[in-house]
């Protein structure tokens, strides 16, 4: 727990493509729910990776080899610590949140789902937590079902909840913090509640690793996945952290090098875990990276972060109210950093594609939450998903710049 | 207001986003053609009556940003009566002023306001999108979308 609240426009000074002009105007960055920017700290552990250790892991007897087994294997132990997990090894390296999932969904889904059983998802979660599960409802023949939100404000509909656990339900796999609405699920009641019956858990925290503290003790949960690109860290850098019972009791999700103990040509055996879902040569680079970007956010304290987050939310949700014909999504009270809106008469498109001439980098479209677009009867939404670097005049050109595009398109 | 967007959203082109010409579900039989495009939110449906060669009417219905939304409206004002041949010639013409801003004043006439969608390669998809849909249509396909090859 940092005690200090941190010096917001210093951090802000680490981040060297936040100081550019975009389109003539100082860039004001935030789509960070799609991709968080890096600070200097990263990049330099990525470059220095590739300067001075760059080698393959968990298989040369050489210094470089050591090195950067040393340096993949300290990315595993930093990560299991930011996670409160209980050893390294119940933390796998994944390319992203996606393949986390992925990973789940098949060697668990092989092992413990059925026909006739149920996975059961809520109405709000992205399209990396929905297609895994549909594959692997396709593949098994076990139903999908979803627990209900209730409507613009988008919490989870919780009075129903207990009555959809019901005997068939293998897994629970839920979101932590909605990428559309900026809900904030109760994920150690969701967890505890499913334990009582149980259900394994899932939770994707894409969202809110980096924004919150994500505590998998705390929380409950058997598994949980989030992507080193949206909290500093590179891309190709995900990770799934499992209970090791969960864990052990999976096969292999992908065969080939460095996840076997031994390989006949018709039959193999392999290494315990993690390394045995991790085939092939990983992204050793992105895990330093990793690494750097854990020790920056536990700088800062992520109980900071989400203070922080959450003013400027607040900040956008009430000047954003004033706009004449706006419709805001997602909770009133204790909604993070990620707020969706539409401007009536005005295309989300088009929205975005005039913010953006005035330097503002924002996201229209779906999000990846085809499902929820419909549940809540639009197409599309605009979206501003805040970080620790934006300040509050950013908020306040944001809802300047929504005023004049509203001029522009009615004048 | 920067240039680029004035040029991309000329007063024309706003004018058929805010009151789209031929915004109808036609009478009598028609056939139909869907495009969408699910990344952006862009959903339109063609209504086209040929009378043998001959576009006798078409119109849409759907809803999508200012840009593809006038795109259709003013596709529709310009394809009313033409041939499939023609049809076909003006898509040609279209997808080269889109894309590059290339254009024959005297062949687009008013649809010489959408050359500034070239400055805006990830709109170009929903400039084109309309006219996809129309193609398809006249080739007896029910479904389009831009997002993968505009």
């Amino acid at each position: 727990m940092s005690v200090q609240p941190p010096n917001w426009d210093t951090l802000r000074a680490d981040f060297p493509i936040l100081a550019q002009q975009v389109h003539g105007h100082p860039l004001v960055y935030l789509d960070n729910a799609a991709t968080s920017q890096k600070p200097r700290a990263v990049l330099e552990a990525m470059d220095q990776f590739y300067r001075r250790d760059n080698s393959n892991v968990h298989r040369g007897i050489h210094e470089l080899s050591r090195r950067s087994t040393e340096a993949f294997e300290a990315a595993r132990e930093r990560t299991a610590s930011f996670l409160n997990a209980r050893e390294p090894a119940e933390i796998v390296f994944t390319r992203g949140t996606t393949e986390a999932i992925n990973l789940v969904a098949y060697a668990w889904g092989a092992r413990h789902v059925h026909a006739g059983d149920t996975i059961l998802l809520t109405e709000m979660e992205h399209h990396s937590n929905i297609v895994p599960w549909q594959l692997l409802a396709a593949r098994s023949g076990a139903k999908l079902a979803y627990a209900p939100i209730t409507g613009d404000d988008g919490l989870l509909d919780l009075r129903g909840l207990d009555n959809l656990f019901d005997s068939t339900v293998k897994i629970f796999a839920f979101t932590h913090v909605s990428n559309t609405l900026g809900t904030v699920n109760p994920v150690a009641d969701l967890c505890a509640r499913a334990r009582r019956r149980g259900i394994v858990t899932l939770v994707d925290a894409a969202q809110s690793a980096g924004h919150r503290p994500v505590d998998v003790a705390e929380i409950g949960c058997d598994f949980l996945a989030f992507s080193g690109h949206k909290l500093c860290g590179p891309t190709g850098s995900g990770v799934l952290y499992g209970r090791r019972e969960r864990l052990d009791d999976m096969p292999p999700f992908q065969g080939g090098g460095d996840m076997i103990s031994n390989v006949d040509y018709f039959q193999s055996s392999w290494k315990e875990i993690p390394h045995k879902f991790e085939a092939g040569t990983p992204d050793i680079a992105a895990a330093a990276g990793l690494r750097a970007a854990l020790d920056y956010i536990g700088a800062v304290g992520c109980d900071n972060i989400a203070r922080h987050d959450e003013e400027l939310a607040a900040l956008a949700l009430e000047k954003l109210s004033r706009l004449p014909g706006i419709r805001l999504f997602g909770p009133r009270q204790g909604h993070a950093g990620v707020v969706s809106f539409l401007l009536r008469d005005i295309h989300a498109h088009d929205v975005v594609t005039v913010a953006d001439q005035f330097g503002v980098a924002l996201r229209g479209g779906h999000h990846c939450n085809q499902p929820l677009m419909k549940r809540l009867g639009v197409e599309s939404t605009a979206r501003a998903s805040f970080y620790f670097y934006n300040t509050a005049a950013e908020v306040d050109r944001l809802a300047e710049v929504l005023l004049e595009i509203q001029k522009f398109f009615a004048a | 207001m920067a240039d680029d967007l004035n040029e991309l959203y000329q007063q024309v082109i706003l004018d058929h986003c805010r009151k789209p010409r031929n915004f109808r579900v036609p009478a009598g039989a028609y056939r139909t053609a869907e495009g969408r495009n699910p990344l952006c939110g862009d959903s339109f449906t063609l209504y086209l009556q040929l009378e043998g060669d001959v576009l006798h009417d078409i119109s849409f219905q759907g809803s999508g940003c200012c840009i593809s939304k006038a795109s259709a409206s003013m596709m529709t004002d310009l394809l009313k009566g033409k041939t499939a041949a023609q049809a076909q010639q003006y898509f040609s013409q279209f997808q080269t002023l889109v894309t590059t801003g290339a254009m024959d004043e005297e062949a687009m006439g008013k649809l010489c306001a959408f050359a500034g969608v070239h400055h805006f390669p990830m709109r170009v998809k929903c400039a084109i999108l309309p006219w996809h849909a129309m193609l398809a249509g006249l080739k007896g396909e029910n479904s389009v979308t831009t997002e993968q090859k505009p």
